[in-house]
């Protein structure tokens, strides 16, 4: 047979070339670094008009709190949103990944995106990784075929519920929802429960914290309502702002207006899309 | 006469047999154990399990009893240090009734006297494995505390033991409030009992709650809780993509 000129792709997965290396080095007392993880609670609920999602907004490494405000739930379609926990690198970038792979598909197909593709995607690619790659994932949405949720562990498994949570503060979530949850929830119930959830995590997990986002989607419509509840705001707040201390010399103000060294352009239509 | 020569090893010098005593992992163990504090006294709330591992071995298992007149005690983790440690406070409320000085030890006492225990076990390195809840009323003032394996000793409110913990705290951070009826206290152990029922994979669906006021001690029937599971999405978790899972 004559020799194949084509490139083949590399083959995909981790090269797990360096790893007798790291573990020379860990042995001769080099501290691996740690991931930023989101130690979370993440929560979804179906109720009668669609799917709920929830997510706290604390992002840790180690036991510092790195990021108070970050945002959990992702983007995947217009009709389709997902709640990452796990290492924060890792819940980013696949659910971009599947995100636009989903868009091509929608270009493809000149059809709104369905959560079980967004869900195939995923889990096929989670799996590949043997459970590398550290993403938690509660992904729901509303299309053709009825209000959908799902949950994706970190090794590719799904499971298919009416209400689930996910992350370090699932537990402290989940009593409230087997508690409290009904099927036919109202929209303004829905919220309330999820809200509920999601603080009880925020109180009792250490885990997470900060503040509540939550995503409504229902058929044709989604509301996204980015820090729809700040139960731990500033304590104590200077009234009189920040001053100098009296003894700053204020040797020389100078203040140039910026229009008049740069012109600013509106284009239309090229605003990126979320 | 035979005696035993002392070994020179690293946890010091010791019998050659002490080694192989020390509890090192339990075998047949209790899961959680929730209590609160209500308008009369302490509610007390447990399943009848004990698992041998991962089997049910034993579903008839009382895990809260009544020490002395005024408290009781409930146990999660190793069973026979749970009926070791009754053993240890039968003595302790027989010398107490010897005395017939007209006093007896309340709950406050009996809570330190197992924190003591407790804590001197686990510096040994040979710790009673249990969680213990102990809740009694005298003299009118209701208390309720919990001690642990390796001696970590508080007084609360309301308390849970293993799962209890992350399951049923938030539950009664939530809705625990000063002076409930008996009926809402039981309403309130009955929420926390049937989260830990769905989510716990050691427990059982026969739980015995006990019931602890300056009267006395009750101990109502074992029951069982009802559950629900006829959600749509675990009837036909499939809906539009026959097939999948």
């Amino acid at each position: 047979m004559s020799q194949s000129s084509v490139d083949l792709p590399p083959k995909g997965g981790f090269s797990f070339d360096l790893c007798k290396r790291n573990d020379m080095l860990t042995q001769k007392g080099l501290k691996a670094p740690s991931f930023l993880k989101t130690g979370t609670t993440i929560v979804g609920l179906i109720f009668q008009d669609g799917v709920i999602l929830g997510a706290d907004t604390r992002a840790t490494e180690g036991p510092i709190v790195a990021d108070k405000n970050c945002e959990k739930i992702h983007y995947m379609a217009p009709n389709i949103y997902c709640c990452g926990a796990g290492t924060a690198a890792d819940t980013e970038a696949v659910t971009d990944m599947v995100s636009s792979q989903l868009r091509l598909h929608r270009y493809q197909t000149g059809r709104d995106s369905r959560v079980i593709t967004a869900l195939t995607l995923l889990k096929k690619h989670l799996f590949s990784y043997q459970g590398h790659v550290s993403a938690a994932l509660v992904l729901g949405g509303v299309d053709i075929s009825g209000p959908h949720l799902h949950t994706i562990y970190p090794h590719g498994s799904t499971d298919t519920l009416p209400f689930a949570t996910m992350g370090s503060g699932s537990l402290a979530a989940m009593s409230v929802f087997e508690a409290k949850y009904k099927e036919g929830l109202t929209r303004d119930e829905g919220i309330k429960l999820v809200a509920e959830a999601i603080c009880s995590g925020i109180f009792n997990d250490l885990g997470s914290g900060s503040n509540v986002d939550i995503c409504v989607i229902t058929k044709g419509h989604k509301e996204y309502l980015r820090n729809y509840m700040e139960p731990n705001p500033r304590t104590y707040v200077s009234s009189k702002g920040y001053t100098f201390t009296k003894k700053t010399e204020v040797l020389l103000t100078k203040i140039t207006p910026l229009s008049e060294r740069v012109k600013v352009v509106e284009v239309a239509g090229e605003a990126m899309e979320e | 006469m035979t005696f035993t020569i002392p070994i020179e090893n690293g946890n010091g010098v010791k019998d050659a047999e002490a080694d192989s005593q020390r509890t090192l992992y339990p075998y047949v163990t209790g899961t959680s154990v929730v209590a609160i504090k209500y308008k009369d006294g302490i509610l007390m709330a447990s399943d009848m399990g004990g698992s041998y591992g991962s089997t049910l071995r034993y579903k008839n298992i009382e895990r809260v009893k009544a020490i002395g007149k005024h408290s009781l005690l409930g146990a999660s983790g190793e069973i026979s240090d749970f009926q070791e440690i009754l053993r240890y406070l039968d003595e302790l409320i027989l010398n107490d009734n010897m005395w017939a000085d007209g006093n007896s030890l309340g709950p406050k006492e009996v809570h330190n006297y197992l924190t003591r225990v407790m804590y001197n076990r686990r510096n040994k390195f040979n710790p009673l494995w249990n969680t213990l809840v102990l809740g009694g009323v005298k003299n009118g003032e209701k208390y309720l505390g919990m001690v642990s394996m390796i001696g970590v000793s508080f007084e609360d409110n309301h308390v849970a033991t293993g799962f209890g913990n992350h399951l049923a705290r938030p539950i009664l951070r939530d809705e625990w409030h000063e002076d409930l009826s008996f009926e809402d206290g039981v309403k309130l152990l009955e929420k926390c009992m049937r989260v830990l029922l769905y989510r716990d994979r050691s427990a059982i669906n026969k739980l015995q709650i006990s019931k602890m006021t300056e009267e006395g001690l009750t101990v109502y029937e074992p029951y069982s809780l009802k559950t629900f599971w006829e959600f749509s999405a675990f009837t036909n978790p499939t809906v539009g993509a026959e097939g999948s899972w």
